[in-house]
């Protein structure tokens, strides 16, 4: 294994339960365990070249063209449904299989300005660099971890045993249809932090350098989608303006659903943050395994999840590209196995519905009976 | 340029368009219908590749139709050239340009040396231009950079005589000021003044431009050409062609070692400009040995390298960067190393191209390295 220094967990004062998961490994075993993750990893940067340039740049291409038939269909008042599908697949794929991964990094080592971390932009209401902030680094850093990942419950949900049940969430279900129609809305008001202001460990004069960007991002998705182009097809401007809006909501749902799969369902582990203190580069695969979950589904299927159907192989990896995740999959299924380590995955309706019992459940006080031991069964509980 | 052109230019720029292509902007969509097309970002179609010299580095000329976006150029700037290789991963060098002034959209032409590998398996963009390029391919350009540039040109006479200093492939910008100063009918005779170009080469095979060099020597318009085979600068040759050169208006370029013995000859005078041609610095130490200088060149900050990561060795310094996950994960903290050879410590995989963007957190020095910081 490769020294280095991982983030230091600060001790804050929970004092709940300390040890969430019975670790089924030793730390030999989970050290071995990342090792041969760690192997993978190297095989696949050795691997990276044309194949996945090209990829990336096909699917660059088909979202162009999405995007362009779309504006131009809605010219034709009777192909509107094809112009919202078409416009809603351009903006698909633009935020998950081009924009979230392209951001990742995953495709830096093109040197193509393009195709760029630190240059590209979405088409996304929330801004690129506290996209990044949130998600690249907290996220994927401290997955899962009670108190230090945001992305459990987004800091308005209650999706886990351990989150204080208070009467606020017994609005559960209504919050997450809420935030799943306004996905993109919600994403960008994650970096407020409206949650730790409510609490008092925030304060609003915080959040002012995070306004400009917002706005900026906010006014430039308006214009286009909602003045520019439905000025643009003159007396049809209320059926485009409409057509655009319901593309952005089509993402939206999408994008909420893919994303709740990943790290929602029953049987997904969460951890404290005393378990993961002095965490090692094996122990932080080993959290992502066991914090992330997929869906099966066919190729077009993935891709128009930006692959994040392979949610796991993504946590693992993070920064290579997603269109690797697929083929690795066996590997990782196999490995799992011989640790006896769950991999979580299922198809979309079973992943949907264990995340939406969820939901439903930690609306209510307790719910500790729902989440399953982990490391014995991936099956949901629905009976 | 026609109206049409001007006018479709105009729209391309617009600042309704790039609403309308938010947050890609314009380029993104243009490129996929033609790569010629571009509201602001230069590309160029390979027209043409002559080979100058053979040998065991050879050197062609390789001339460029610029997207309609290029600016010009003024003589003895440079352009950076994007190429895909290794993988399509683009890589970016400098070359100087050899061609007289362009004007916006006009043709224009590089002249390289194929360098040799990097490192086995690794491919050069000299070697790829020189030895694997065909017409027809795009290249990635930025617009001319550069400051070693000519005052003279016949809208602006001087009384001064110019002197033209140069070494192997640096002959390249003098050379486009030579034939920037007779395409607009530089006449030395008539002003009475001169133009001395003093070029080194290692043999007469490497010559490049050696027939074109030829005919100016031959045309008596006052450009004397004074070609100097497997000599080494020295200030007493140069006296004896320019008693007065310290006084005399001079553009010189060539490899580190000719360019430390002109600076040394000209010691504080005014007149000299120059220009570098940096090759690759990465001199990778044995082992796992952790020698060297460490430098952030924003802070100014230099120590020496303790074998850390990047990251921690600026910190070290008192310096603050921007990091994240600390692991490698995020992007937080990636920096342009300038030169240097640095090791991936996820990967251990090494790399010495300079202008390279990397995750600090990851990476330790390999000897002496220099980061964007």
């Amino acid at each position: 294994m490769t020294t280095i220094a991982l983030p230091k967990l600060k001790k804050t004062e929970r004092t709940e339960k300390v040890q969430k998961n019975d670790n089924k490994l030793t730390p030999e075993q989970i050290e071995a365990f990342g090792e041969e993750i760690d192997a993978i990893r190297q095989r696949l940067i050795g691997q990276l070249g044309e194949e996945d340039a090209n990829y990336i740049r096909g699917i660059v291409k088909k979202q162009r063209q999405f995007e362009v038939a779309g504006r131009a269909l809605m010219y034709l008042p009777p192909a509107w449904p094809l112009a919202v599908a078409s416009l809603s697949i351009s903006k698909i794929l633009d935020n998950m299989e081009i924009g979230h991964n392209v951001m990742h990094g995953q495709y830096d080592w093109m040197g193509d300005p393009g195709l760029n971390s630190r240059m590209y932009d979405w088409d996304n209401v929330c801004p690129r660099d506290q996209w990044k902030y949130s998600h690249n680094y907290i996220h994927h850093t401290f997955t899962n971890i009670l108190g230090k990942d945001r992305d459990i419950g987004y800091g308005i949900l209650r999706m886990d045993e351990d989150q204080k049940w208070h009467p606020y969430y017994l609005g559960n279900p209504v919050y997450a249809t809420l935030l799943m129609l306004f996905f993109e809305w919600g994403v960008a008001m994650h970096d407020l932090e409206v949650e730790n202001i409510v609490k008092g460990t925030r304060r609003l004069e915080d959040n002012k350098p995070l306004y400009p960007g917002l706005l900026r991002k906010v006014r430039n998705q308006a214009l286009k989608d909602y003045l520019l182009f439905p000025a643009l097809t003159g007396p049809l401007f209320p059926l485009t303006l409409a057509g655009n809006l319901t593309a952005n909501l089509i993402r939206n749902v999408w994008a909420f659903n893919i994303i709740f799969c990943g790290h929602f369902p029953a049987g997904v582990a969460t951890f404290s943050e005393e378990e993961c203190e002095d965490e090692t580069k094996g122990h932080w695969y080993y959290r992502q395994l066991l914090g992330s979950a997929n869906i099966t589904g066919g190729k077009l299927f993935h891709v128009m999840t930006g692959n994040l159907s392979h949610q796991i192989e993504h946590h693992l990896f993070p920064d290579l590209p997603a269109r690797r995740y697929p083929e690795i999959s066996g590997e990782i299924q196999e490995i799992c196995q011989r640790y006896g380590l769950d991999y979580n995955t299922g198809g979309l309706s079973k992943q949907l519905f264990s995340v939406a019992r969820k939901i439903c459940r930690f609306a209510l006080p307790g719910g500790g009976t729902t989440a399953p031991e982990h490391g014995t069964t991936t099956e949901p509980l629905a009976a | 340029m026609t109206l049409t052109q001007s006018l479709a230019e105009r729209v391309l720029a617009s600042r309704a368009l790039a609403a309308l292509t938010s947050p890609h902007g314009v380029d993104r969509y243009l490129e996929q219908i033609n790569p010629m097309w571009a509201a602001t970002e230069v590309r160029a179609r390979i027209v043409d590749i002559v080979r100058e010299t053979d040998g065991e580095n050879p050197v062609a000329t390789i001339t460029l139709q610029p997207t309609s976006t290029w600016r010009g150029h003024r003589a003895g700037q440079y352009v950076q050239v994007g190429v895909e290789i290794n993988g399509n991963r683009r890589t970016t060098r400098c070359f100087s340009i050899s061609s007289a002034e362009s004007d916006p959209g006009e043709q224009f032409s590089v002249t390289v040396r194929a360098h040799e590998e990097a490192k086995p398996g690794q491919q050069r963009v000299s070697r790829f231009l020189v030895r694997e390029a065909r017409p027809g391919q795009i290249l990635h350009l930025s617009q001319a950079e550069g400051q070693f540039t000519l005052t003279e040109s016949p809208a602006t006479p001087t009384n001064n005589e110019l002197l033209m200093i140069s070494g192997g492939s640096g002959i390249t910008p003098v050379m486009a000021q030579v034939r920037t100063l007779l395409r607009d009918g530089y006449d030395g005779r008539a002003n009475r003044k001169r133009v001395h170009f003093l070029h080194y080469a290692r043999s007469t095979e490497d010559q490049i431009f050696a027939e074109e060099l030829q005919r100016i020597a031959w045309q008596d318009n006052g450009i004397d050409v004074h070609l100097r085979y497997g000599e080494h600068f020295s200030a007493e040759s140069l006296a004896r062609l320019v008693p007065d050169f310290r006084r005399t208006d001079t553009w010189a370029c060539g490899p580190a070692p000719m360019m430390e013995l002109v600076t040394a000859a000209y010691g504080d005078s005014p007149r000299l400009r120059t220009e570098f041609f940096k090759l690759s610095t990465g001199t990778p130490v044995d082992g796992d040995s952790a020698e060297g200088d460490v430098s952030f060149s924003r802070a100014g900050k230099t120590a020496t390298n303790s074998g850390a990561s990047l990251l921690e060795q600026a910190e070290a310094l008192g310096l603050t960067p921007e990091y994240g996950c600390r692991m490698g994960i995020c992007f937080s903290c990636v920096s342009r190393k300038e030169e240097g050879t640095v090791r991936n410590v996820l990967t251990g995989e090494e790399s010495s191209l300079p202008g390279e963007d990397i995750r600090i957190c990851v990476s330790t020095p390999v000897g002496s390295c220099s980061v964007d910081l």
